[in-house]
């Protein structure tokens, strides 16, 4: 970013032009980042309308989450969007939208807050390696610059630091020349949360009632933010609905509760991610049942808690020797020596994580240093040569306590939430380094149910608990997923691609530093040792998938093994009957018999809860793993295979229920004689058989007939055989 | 030969003392058949239906009458076992059907058979056959299960190959002069049993048979059969039964040699071994079928160089051919004959194939004038 921050100096020889040095010297100056920005707004994730209004929501949910945890509060959180022209003409392309988060976070003291809301690249976070949503401090205040610079309105703040005083009220609106703020109300108030967002609707007066939304008591302390904007609602990938959805999942100890517009933009759907919108409306009917499942009042979706305790808090690292950049690394002496001006000695103990103080004295004598040479003394070459000595000494990975994982348990949790399936798996791997910093990679995969069974699996990623919704192709973690092997594991998967089938990949990068290939942070770049990571830990969810389906296959196997024999003895005993004369029926029934008899195991598995992998059985899929029983596919097409209808003119009694079933299902059935001994007969119709079967021994029906033994055939009597 | 059957066989015109006679074993086996496993279900045990195995190790190279023999090996196909449900059911179905055919003395096609037996099974969205090729293994299961011919199970397959030569045939009745039949010859039918066809008039003194219709076409244009005193057949490719019974009638019954002409590739080679020893699938008829004494004239390695052929008839021989070539070589009746050794070694250090065609290049009429005519004064032919 810094680089792009000057304007490149012309070079001399351009008299020609007319142009002299001094004359052009005139019209070099500095460019603010927040200028930069205004014409680099698609860098920040505010290319269309649609993205802009859902970047808006995305930067401050990040901002409320960081604060609420950091805080050591539970997160509540309150998204509302507002259309501010309901009554424009249906073909606007956009709209105006007043977007409004509240959070129960610590709040902002007052001197802080022109600081974070109107100036780019101002943070607590881009400084220090520690996990956290937000990494630049470019986010809010960028979306409140594209709100300003779009309609001209500032970004409204109230916040509330100190649950005993009021909160304070305050307008303010980016000078973008200056990269800084500028105030055009500040006052105190005690209206927070404020009460005209509780009265918006009859979903939220209903919510409110119920101290499910802006209750007083849990957003004792807090920050609402709001933004007006040109955006466009619409619901499908990309979206807002989609964003708060995937949040929800990556952080089960938050409550969200979002108010979405009045209106939602009915046009064509954005071409963000072409063909894709089926899979959000399946996503938004699995919003239902279950404990922690999301729920909807009056037009308003809660996103409930599925957890009741926060992420372990994170520490912050200092920078690890391995991962550090040489020109870096000139800096941090600089800074060191005008700060504390220490030895190199104290320096590379303090400044940086796993180096010992016998280490630190080894690094100084490798560069003919002592233990008391001063940091400032230290010259450029030897510096260059430490940079060296770094690269080649063997040291202990950085700590890893400053990451934290989702957790298999919340993974799972979040995807039952989310996500209507029969199968879920996570597996959390450990840390790891790439580049001097740890990252941790988790991944997690949800299968069959309700999910679409034609289509290229859905990856949904996330970076430290942000989902990340566009540039899927770029991502790293995507390139992962097309390099895992699913066809080992009973899944299809066209040749390095998507594997195709019911499925929903997850994937989750936990990291001091999440290496983006844009500030929007829209895809993780694609270092190997990452990807490496993402590999190992969908093969370890995808091992556990392939040992359910193969179990599942078997199970189903046992059960069609029946279907299969009662499909064929039907035509066997007609086959026999016609050759033998033997009764077909007789023969049908022991044959029936046998089969049940063969097939008496998957009976048992199939009757005690129908057609459901046993309990007992879920030992071998390992750790990390649920199977939703109900919403296993049946075993078969829901139609029965409906027994052949016999004419049985030696039917005894041995046509019980069954036959009457059979009669009652046969499509192609002729009615039982009425004189023979067949119960509750009024079922089948007295009308004349069709025989549908082309025979050619029913076209010669006048051909001679065999002398069969028991009854002999007449010509105005069809049969099935 | 049959004096009296010429108006009377086949369907229609009622049966023969002697076709009524043969369909009562048939239908006498098939109620068998049937009536073990009715019996069997009946009874509560499992219903099995045992099936001669016609695989290469169930195949008994005969030395001593020089042909392929089945084995006893048999395979159970039994009902309650999933790999073998459908095939039990087709079976049955099978049998059914041909009852049925019996009854109605009429005779049907293997498509015809498909069709028949092919429908819905009740209460389901499943054929009981999808493909012919489903089919026509059942009914070769049935005639070894059964012991009884295709012919005797009223099932024939489509003409294919033809003759011409000097001989005069009747086949259900009606005469038919094989020296006149034009360009295209007398189709060969599927069934050919001395009570559908008889020699009547034969003056030919061999039997040559050609692989294919266009190697045919170019004999039977030269008139080599009249030139040569012969018959001249050919089988399109690999010979069907109803060719190959016909050509082991002509050898047993009119002592007619038979000299084949076929490419020089392993795919000639094996048509040969298939008229003169029998092949695996068939191999229980191959005391009908198999012509021990054929004789092969040619295309041979040496030719190309004896003939002296141009460059561009050679065809590169594939992976596949060289290995099928080792197979064909390490045949019991090919192994212990070192003409035959040293033919597949010269067609494998050759590198080449040769297509009769290739002859052409000589010229039109060379292989019918020139190079058929003297192998077979030199007698230069492998047996």
């Amino acid at each position: 970013m810094e680089s792009a921050v000057k304007e490149r100096s012309a070079q001399g020889g351009t008299k020609r032009r007319g142009a002299t040095a001094e004359e052009m010297s005139a019209r070099q100056k500095e460019v603010s980042v927040s200028e930069f920005f205004v014409k680099n707004r698609h860098l920040l994730g505010f290319d269309n309308a649609r993205k802009a209004l859902l970047t808006t929501v995305k930067e401050a949910v990040d901002n409320s989450l960081d604060a609420c945890e950091e805080a050591g509060i539970m997160p509540d959180i309150a998204v509302i969007i507002e259309d501010l022209e309901p009554k424009r003409p249906a073909t606007a392309k956009q709209s105006r939208y007043r977007v409004t988060i509240v959070d129960n976070g610590p709040g902002i003291v007052r001197k802080q807050v022109e600081n974070i809301f109107g100036r780019l690249l101002y943070g607590s976070k881009f400084h220090r390696l520690k996990m956290s949503r937000g990494q630049q401090g470019i986010g809010i205040s960028a979306a409140g610059m594209n709100g300003l610079i779009t309609t001209g309105r500032p970004m409204l703040i109230y916040t509330k630091p100190n649950a005993k005083q009021p909160a304070h009220h305050i307008e303010l609106a980016m000078n973008t020349k200056t990269n800084r703020a500028e105030v055009t109300l500040d006052k105190e108030t005690k209206d927070f949360p404020p009460e005209r967002l509780r009265g918006l609707s009859a979903g939220t007066k209903q919510l409110s009632q119920e101290g499910v939304f802006l209750s007083p008591e849990v957003f004792a302390t807090g920050t609402s933010v709001s933004i007006e904007l040109e955006g466009k609602y619409q619901k499908g990938r990309g979206s807002v609905d989609e964003f708060l959805e995937l949040t929800a999942i990556a952080n089960p100890h938050a409550r969200i509760v979002f108010v979405p517009p009045s209106r939602v933009a009915q046009d064509e759907v954005d071409d963000l991610l072409p063909g894709t919108s089926a899979a959000a409306a399946e996503e938004s009917k699995t919003k239902a049942d279950a404990p922690a499942q999301t729920t909807e009042t009056g037009g308003v979706t809660v996103y409930p808690r599925g957890v009741a305790e926060l992420p372990p808090e994170t520490k912050e690292i200092q920078p690890h020797p391995k991962g550090i950049e040489l020109g870096i690394l000139l800096q941090m002496l600089k800074d060191y020596e005008a700060s504390e001006k220490g030895s190199l000695y104290d320096f590379l103990q303090t400044r940086f994580c796993r180096v010992s103080a016998s280490t630190a004295s080894k690094f100084c004598s490798a560069i003919g240093a002592t233990s008391r040479t001063k940091a400032g003394d230290v010259e450029p070459q030897q510096v260059e040569k430490l940079f060296k000595v770094f690269e080649d000494e063997k040291l202990a990975p950085p700590p890893t306590d400053c990451l934290a994982p989702i957790g298999v348990r919340q993974l799972l949790a979040g995807l039952l939430k989310g996500v209507k399936a029969e199968f879920y798996a996570a597996s959390t791997r450990e840390a790891a380094v790439y580049r001097g910093r740890p990252f941790q990679i988790e991944a997690a995969i949800a299968f069959g149910g309700d999910l679409p069974g034609d289509q290229a699996a859905r990856v949904i990623r996330f970076a430290n608990r942000v989902p990340l919704l566009f540039q899927q192709s770029a991502c790293s973690s995507f390139k992962a997923v097309e390099e895992t092997p699913w066809k080992n594991y009973a899944m299809q998967q066209p040749r390095g691609s998507l594997p195709v089938g019911p499925l929903v990949v997850m994937i989750h990068m936990a990291s001091v530093w999440v290496p983006f290939t844009s500030e929007s942070k829209e895809a993780i770049a694609d270092y190997d040792e990452i990807r490496k990571e993402m590999r190992l830990a969908l093969m370890e969810c995808g091992r556990k998938l392939g040992t359910y389906l193969r179990k599942r296959q078997k199970m189903r196997r046992e059960g069609e093994r029946r279907d299969v024999f009662e499909r064929y003895i039907g035509e066997i005993a007609k086959a026999l009957n016609a050759i033998t004369g033997e009764d077909a029926r007789r023969i049908y029934d022991a044959l029936l018999e046998q089969a049940r008899r063969k097939t008496a195991v998957a009976d048992q598995q199939l009757d005690e809860d129908g057609k459901v992998v046993k309990d007992d059985d879920e030992d071998d899929f390992g750790e990390g793993v649920i199977v939703v029983e109900s919403a296993i596919a049946p075993v078969e097409s829901a139609a029965p295979i409906a027994p052949p209808v016999f004419d049985a003119p030696n039917a005894k009694a041995a046509s019980t229920a069954k036959a009457d079933k059979n009669a009652k299902m046969a499509k192609d059935a002729r009615p039982a004689k009425p004189a023979k001994a067949v119960k509750s007969e009024p079922a089948a119709k007295p009308e004349p058989a069709i025989v549908t079967k082309k025979d050619l021994s029913s076209r010669a029906s006048t051909e001679p007939k065999p002398a069969p033994k028991k009854k002999p055939f007449s010509d105005d009597d069809p049969r099935l055989f | 030969m049959a004096k009296k059957t010429t108006e009377q066989a086949g369907g229609g015109r009622g049966p023969t003392a002697r076709m009524k006679e043969r369909d009562v074993a048939t239908q006498k086996k098939i109620l068998a058949l049937a009536e073990e496993i009715a019996q069997r279900s009946l009874k509560g045990r499992e219903p099995i239906v045992e099936i001669p195995t016609r695989t290469k190790s169930n195949t008994i190279w005969n030395k001593k009458k020089g042909i392929l023999e089945m084995g006893g090996a048999t395979a159970e196909r039994p009902l309650f076992d999933l790999k073998t449900a459908k095939q039990f059911m087709q079976t049955m179905l099978h049998a059914s059907t041909i009852k049925d055919l019996i009854d109605a003395q009429k005779t049907s096609s293997l498509r015809g058979v498909f069709y028949k037996a092919k429908h819905t099974v009740a209460g389901t969205k499943e054929n009981t056959f999808d493909t012919q090729d489903e089919s026509d293994p059942i009914l070769e299961d049935l005639e070894v299960a059964l012991g009884a011919l295709r012919e005797e199970l009223h099932v024939f397959a489509e003409n294919r190959g033809s003759m011409v030569g000097n001989i005069t045939i009747v086949d259900k009745g009606d005469e038919i002069d094989c020296r006149r039949m034009g360009s295209g010859g007398y189709a060969l039918p599927s069934i050919v049993e001395p009570d559908i066809i008889q020699f009547k008039k034969c003056e030919a003194k061999f039997v040559l048979h050609v692989e294919k219709g266009t190697v045919w076409n170019r004999f039977n244009e030269d008139r080599f059969w009249e030139k040569n005193n012969c018959i001249l057949t050919h089988g399109a490719g690999q010979p069907p039964r109803g060719c190959r019974r016909l050509l082991q009638r002509l050898n047993q019954e009119l002592k007619l040699p038979i000299i084949c002409v076929l490419d020089n590739d392993p795919w000639g080679h094996y048509i040969y071994s298939v008229i003169k020893q029998g092949s695996i699938s068939l191999a229980f008829e191959s005391t009908r079928l198999a012509i021990p004494d054929a004789k092969f004239l040619g295309i041979r390695a040496k030719d190309f160089r004896e003939c002296g052929l141009d460059d561009a008839v050679k065809i590169d021989l594939t992976d596949n051919d060289i290995k099928r070539a080792k197979e064909i070589a390490a045949y019991p009746w090919f192994e212990a004959h070192r003409g035959w050794q040293k033919e597949i070694n010269a067609l494998l250090s050759n590198g080449f194939k040769m297509e009769v065609e290739s002859l052409i290049t000589k010229d039109i009429s060379y292989v019918t004038e020139t190079y058929v005519p003297e192998r077979l004064k030199a007698r230069d032919w492998l047996e």
